[in-house]
């Protein structure tokens, strides 16, 4: 940040009066003392208490020796600065907190064994058993979901960026844009409706067309970007030499963006695979390995964590088994998101910008 | 155009045949193949708009009958008694928590999302911010039912500290008296809504700050601006409908999330004053776990209720894509 030195430099040449660079270390211990002579005086029991006096006495103390020496101008920069600080600390802890849990407690009682057994023979309070059936139902009703959502979703998105225009295509860009958003609950009740007219019972499969709803306008909405980047002089390139406009968007267009469209399809899948509320609806769960998602409740992942939670009544095994399904649940999210990255920076289409 | 200044009288004869070989060209273009794969195309978007009606047709297909049979007013009644014949339900209670839980979580969010956002863009050293940026973008891909996991196992635990200092010093007020029964209430469904929909605000937040004209910021830093000034003179004017669409963003996430809630919350069908006090429900939260015991009227209840669920969103998210539109036709301009 160029300008942000020449912004600390300036008073010091200028103006003369700038405090030195070790204030904000001073104020901070003498804040940080201050504080807990009125804690131990206060005989305040909470350290957090401790912790918020004494943040609040540093804002007061370099707001007022700023003022005295440097103004108030800059008195009120050092305040924003701080409180900038402050906010993105804050915001860390949670965050970390949430990774650290899930790993330290996720490790207890993930391992082999754990990946390939089901929960059939265990009750729910009792140690042992596994998530070999929730992965399972996972894989299927994802993959079945991405089979389904991403050819939709790409063929839209080349209508969208190669035929498109008119009303149409304007309603298709609006409604995608509003699909995005929709809860995916909503997308779960929709099947579900359509269930309750059909009169049929719970399966894998209507969890991933819910699940495919959900994914079309993300793989829409990825894929529209990515043949943007195009350039057009490769299809009129193609079509001067007489190619047809199907065979240019196959043979041209498409193994140009063919990266980013899978880095958008992979982001879309790491996005369903962690969704629960559609498949508690659909596919209802099953602590038996059920390999056919066409007939009867199957697990999934998501779900297998929800119910070893509601279930189990505070049994100490049940929240292991959760904990570890979720550290398997996010290592699979996160390692789809650092594939999916590294595809798109290995295949990004060169535009020569 | 050289043909034409030299010789501007006499009609040129060879556009003529050209013409028509284009329009023979273009008739010839719309192949089988051709056709097909445009069918293919347009199908599949109109395929998009069709799920969309279907949506919304299916849901208030079934809403209607639920509503049909409801002895209670689907709007005011405080029950939701599906199994009783006749069946009593209404969706006070429900909006109120979804709106008040919601209201909560931007609260707490928006501000810290936007601090992050410019600590990321302007405060933050540059070998820092890539990498956190790096790492907000992979937190927001954190399944949301991990988030509930945490929300109850470990938040809630922690809060029990925080929300008895809130009834000593500010319970006079009523909303923040807490009776010590377990930290599940509204206020922690806030919390834990804030902390989920934060990666999203300040991604978004990031983006439009980095657009922020170059010449704008310097400007300011010739006139003398201190940094705040900066941001507060340059970088925040430019920035504002950006910062609402994508606060408006997070807030769809937040009125549609159900797990998170319903991992937290113990819910019951009353209005509370109190936020601190266990109580109350969403509109997804309830859906998630009144669905196991429900039954087929039950579900057109709970259908009925996702209905008005969709319809919020839908408007939520239309407004929120309405900003970003009209903010894309004037930072054309300046880019």
């Amino acid at each position: 940040m160029s300008h942000a030195a020449v912004a600390d430099k300036r008073p010091s040449t200028l103006r003369g009066a700038s405090l030195p660079k070790w204030t904000p270390w001073a104020v901070a211990l003498g804040s940080i003392a201050v504080a807990c002579g009125i804690g131990a005086a206060a005989g305040l029991s909470s350290h957090v208490q401790w912790g918020v006096i004494a943040a609040l006495l540093f804002l007061i103390g370099t707001y007022v020796v700023a003022a005295q020496v440097e103004g108030r101008r800059q008195a009120k920069d050092r305040i924003a600065t701080s409180l900038v600080w402050v906010a993105f600390l804050l915001a860390v802890i949670p965050l970390v907190s949430l990774v650290w849990t899930t790993v330290a407690r996720g490790v207890k009682v993930l391992d082999i064994y754990f990946l390939t057994h089901s929960m059939g023979i265990v009750a729910d309070s009792q140690p042992g058993g596994g998530i070999y059936h929730a992965i399972l139902g996972s894989l299927e009703q994802v993959g079945l979901a991405t089979v389904i959502g991403a050819p939709i979703g790409v063929l839209t998105a080349i209508y969208l960026v190669e035929y498109g225009r008119g009303r149409l295509a304007q309603a298709v860009t609006f409604f995608v844009d509003v699909m995005t958003g929709i809860p995916s609950i909503v997308a779960g009740l929709f099947i579900l409706s359509l269930m309750l007219i059909f009169k049929m019972q719970p399966f894998g499969f209507a969890g991933s067309l819910a699940l495919a709803i959900l994914m079309m306008p993300v793989v829409v909405r990825s894929t529209e970007e990515m043949l943007k980047l195009v350039p057009n002089e490769l299809r009129e390139a193609s079509l001067a030499l007489g190619v047809p406009k199907w065979r240019t968007i196959l043979k041209v267009v498409l193994p140009t963006s063919i990266g980013g469209i899978t880095t958008g399809v992979m982001l879309a899948i790491a996005r369903i695979a962690g969704e629960t509320a559609p498949v508690l609806l659909l596919v209802f769960g099953n602590r038996f390995i059920n390999a056919n998602p066409f007939e009867g409740a199957q697990q999934s992942l998501p779900l297998y964590i929800y119910q070893q939670y509601a279930n189990s009544a505070g049994a100490n095994a049940a929240y292991d088994r959760a904990w570890a399904a979720s550290l398997t649940l996010i290592a699979f999210v996160m390692i789809l998101n650092l594939v999916a990255r590294g595809i798109a920076r290995w295949k990004a289409p060169k535009t020569g910008r | 155009m050289d043909i034409s200044t030299q010789n501007t009288e006499a009609p040129p004869p060879a556009p003529q045949p050209t013409t028509g070989e284009t329009k023979r060209a273009a008739r010839g273009a719309t192949r089988p193949g051709d056709r097909i794969f445009l069918g293919l195309s347009r199908g599949s978007g109109i395929l998009l708009l069709v799920i969309m009606a279907a949506i919304a047709v299916f849901l208030t297909y079934r809403a209607t009958l639920a509503i049909g049979k409801d002895h209670g007013n689907f709007l005011t009644t405080f029950e939701w008694n599906t199994n009783l014949n006749p069946p009593v339900f209404g969706i006070a209670v429900l909006a109120f928590g979804t709106v008040v839980s919601s209201i909560i979580a931007m609260i707490i969010a928006v501000p810290i999302a936007v601090a992050i956002a410019l600590f990321l863009t302007h405060y933050a050293p540059r070998r820092m911010s890539g990498p956190i940026a790096y790492v907000i973008d992979l937190l927001a891909a954190v399944p949301s039912i991990v988030y509930g996991l945490w929300g109850a196992l470990v938040l809630v635990p922690n809060l029990g500290g925080v929300f008895s200092w809130l009834n000593d010093y500010l319970g006079w007020t009523g909303i923040f008296s807490w009776e010590g029964g377990a930290p599940r209430s509204m206020l922690t469904v806030g919390i834990l809504l804030a902390i989920m929909i934060l990666p999203i605000i300040t991604n978004v937040s990031r983006e439009v700050f980095r657009q922020v004209p170059r010449m704008h910021e310097e400007a300011a830093l010739a006139l003398g601006a201190t940094r705040w000034e900066v941001i507060r003179m340059a970088v925040l004017p430019f920035g504002r409908s950006g910062v609402i669409s994508a606060s408006m963003l997070g807030l769809g996430r937040a009125l549609g999330e159900t797990m998170a809630v319903a991992t937290v919350l113990s819910p019951d069908f009353l209005i509370h004053a109190s936020l601190l006090n266990p109580g109350g429900g969403t509109f997804a939260q309830n859906i998630a776990s009144k669905f196991s015991e429900a039954t087929e009227d039950g579900r057109d209840a709970l259908i009925a209720s996702g209905l008005v669920l969709f319809v919020i969103t839908l408007l939520v998210n239309g407004a929120a894509r309405m900003i970003i539109a009209r903010r894309k036709e004037y930072s054309g301009a300046n880019a």
